[in-house]
């Protein structure tokens, strides 16, 4: 029953610069005041009500990755203004003065690191960069994480807390959710785990691709996560929304998510999921003669190329097949 | 139809106006007024390629959400032959604002998937304005993968405000049937060709927008939300949709230029709404020639290429 115990050591002092000034907090939720240092090593959970404080990509690699082991990669991958955007102020503005108050060069983080022993992909999104928001460098930054998770045959983990495709790349940003969700396909294709977690909160484009794909979704307790935002719906519907709509209880209940984990059990429970699926398949016998129908039965998208890939991947499961079996795929 | 005119428009209109009305009196040999007839007419051809030609992105907007712009019932009417329509996700509902069905281009079996828009105040309703719900994407995925199965090409039609933003469309998982199509569509091993034919935004859009080319009509729009939706958030006021959508470059001529889309399709003189067939043609041909081209490929070939294709999509630094 290891999962019990938190695996991370409390949060470093060094995450007290993201937080508000002051040394004490209220509770959004219960309206506690609770003492900043002691919601530190609370991993920013409110001490009375276990409301989940929002946290930045810091805290979540902290949070999920062992102890030093996170590498950054594509840290070179820059934002641009292909529009030269300006509503009320100019994107590259925006775009300043976003990296100038987090110190991110964009909304994500991508990088090796280990889980729990176990190498990984992780992906983490940061809502402080204008607001978690795809547009290009997000979108080709999950790419390029998902392309590295394929070549190294790891597990890809991504953390999302966005709100949404960014309107100042326009189109742009829209097509962010084809290409994430298509290298996704590639990933699902090489028959490498995908797990993802959604935080406070998740909704817009970001929600309506590579979110809403993970094999298994996990989310934080109370996360707003959906489609459309919450004031649009009740402008369109022009009455106030249920109780507890698009909180991740909500979208468990409607089937949308596997699982709620609560912070503290956040990194065993994803450690407990990777370690299932990395376990070398169950001894040959049964796979031999797995009967063909089983190939027919997976969805077309599982296309013949798909097969091959797999193949040429030398994943146990295939290897372990008869050379009869194989060529009966092609 | 509803005679519909924007204000762009108007000039054009009031010269042929006056062409209809001399045309009754002309019924004798007065030469005169056939003179007058062809200047008029002249001017009005003038006319409208001077202003057609130097549409504001708002205009462009305006054009694709014309009332008498076909739809696409109207473009299966129009190039398609024995189409049978498939209703249902077999989950839960039919969605009327998706139509999905099989039939012949040209005596191609095809599958084709589009938004339907309505005309008149009970049709848009139970076509919800265009706007689907999940079970209008499932539906979608499902006729799709029939098609896969069978090696048949899918067309996929877009003219959506977007998808619809309701509590029985966040309760059925808008947010994840979309994201399904993207994913599922990404690698379908039988072609996909993708025609805006009016608006597209969003999520919504791109949720049956996936594909191996994407062509525009002269007259559409596409981005990542409606220029209101945009300038509500960005302007904190709906009224600021011109200047957003301005500002997100939604036009045809933007998103060939950022690489979003494979190819402009010329709308017939003063735009499809004047000419349903004539459009409905354009569109025929550009189909068939595209089809021609992707119908060399083999199915993990297209993938490779689609995937390929949306993986250069972006602009950054590095």
């Amino acid at each position: 029953m290891e999962w019990f115990k938190r695996v991370t050591p409390g949060l470093e002092p060094q995450t007290k610069r993201e937080l508000p000034d002051g040394l004490w907090i209220k509770c959004d939720n219960c309206g506690e005041i609770l003492y900043k240092k002691e919601l530190d090593r609370n991993l920013q959970v409110c001490t009375k009500c276990a409301f989940h404080f929002r946290m930045n990509s810091d805290q979540y690699i902290q949070l999920l990755a062992d102890e030093d082991s996170f590498v950054e990669f594509n840290r070179h991958i820059l934002p641009a203004d292909p529009l030269k955007f300006k509503d009320t102020k100019k994107y590259s503005d925006r775009l300043r003065d976003a990296a100038a108050k987090t110190g991110l060069e964009e909304a994500v983080r991508t990088g090796r690191c280990q889980l729990s022993g176990m190498p990984i992909i992780l992906v983490a999104m940061d809502f402080r960069f204008i607001g978690g928001s795809m547009g290009s460098v997000v979108g080709e930054k999950i790419s390029r994480a998902t392309d590295i998770a394929i070549q190294e045959q790891k597990p890809l983990v991504i953390i999302s807390a966005s709100g949404g495709a960014r309107m100042q790349e326009g189109a742009l940003s829209l097509m962010q959710m084809a290409k994430t969700s298509a290298k996704l396909a590639l990933l699902s294709d090489a028959k490498l785990p995908y797990i993802s977690i959604l935080t406070d909160p998740t909704t817009g484009g970001v929600t309506a691709s590579f979110s809403m794909l993970g094999d298994i979704i996990l989310a934080e307790p109370g996360a707003l996560i959906g489609f459309a935002g919450p004031r649009v719906i009740k402008q369109t519907i022009g009455q106030d929304l249920p109780e507890g709509f698009q909180r991740s209880e909500f979208l468990l209940t409607h089937g949308f998510v596997d699982v709620i984990v609560h912070r503290a059990e956040m990194k065993n429970h994803v450690a407990q999921i990777l370690s299932y699926f990395a376990q070398p398949a169950a001894p040959g016998k049964k796979i031999r003669t797995a009967p063909k129908p089983r190939t027919a039965a997976v969805p077309v998208a599982k296309s013949a190329k798909s097969r091959t890939a797999a193949k040429g991947k030398k994943t146990r499961s295939t290897t372990e097949r008869s050379p009869r079996e194989n060529s009966a795929d092609e | 139809m509803a005679n519909f005119v924007l204000d762009f428009e108007k000039p054009i209109l009031e010269i042929e106006r006056r062409i209809a009305e001399l045309r009754e009196f002309s019924n004798s040999e007065d030469m005169e007024l056939h003179k007058e007839i062809e200047r008029l007419e002249t001017k009005a051809q003038k006319l409208r390629l001077e202003v057609y030609s130097k549409l504001t992105r708002w205009q462009r907007v305006q054009l694709a959400r014309h009332p008498n712009r076909p739809y696409t019932l109207d473009y299966i009417d129009n190039m398609m032959t024995d189409f049978i329509e498939l209703h249902g996700d077999r989950a839960f509902g039919d969605d009327p604002a998706i139509v999905a069905g099989i039939g012949k281009i040209d005596g191609i079996p095809v599958t084709l998937i589009g938004h339907q828009k309505a005309r008149d105040t009970r049709e848009k309703i139970r076509r919800n304005f265009g706007m689907p719900h999940p079970e209008g994407y499932r539906k979608a995925l499902r006729v799709m993968r029939l098609a896969a199965r069978f090696n048949r090409p899918i067309i996929c039609l877009i003219d959506t405000p977007g998808a619809y933003p309701g509590l029985g469309a966040e309760e059925r998982g808008q947010a994840e049937a979309i994201a399904r199509n993207l994913f599922e569509m990404a690698h379908l091993p039988v072609p996909i060709i993708i025609v805006i034919i009016g608006e597209g935004a969003s999520g919504g859009a791109l949720g049956i927008g996936v594909g191996d080319r994407i062509l525009m009509m002269e007259n559409t729009w596409f981005s990542v939300i409606t220029p209101e939706g945009c300038a509500a958030i960005l302007y904190r006021n709906s009224a600021n949709a011109p200047q957003a959508a301005e500002a997100m470059r939604v036009t045809p001529p933007d998103l060939l230029e950022l690489k979003v889309i494979d190819r402009i399709l010329p709308e017939p003189p003063g735009g499809a709404h004047n000419d349903h067939v004539a459009a409905a043609h354009i569109v025929k041909k550009a189909i068939l020639d595209e089809l021609a081209q992707l119908g060399q490929l083999k199915g993990e070939e297209l993938v490779l290429q689609r995937v390929a294709k949306y993986a250069q999509m972006g602009v950054w630094s590095e």
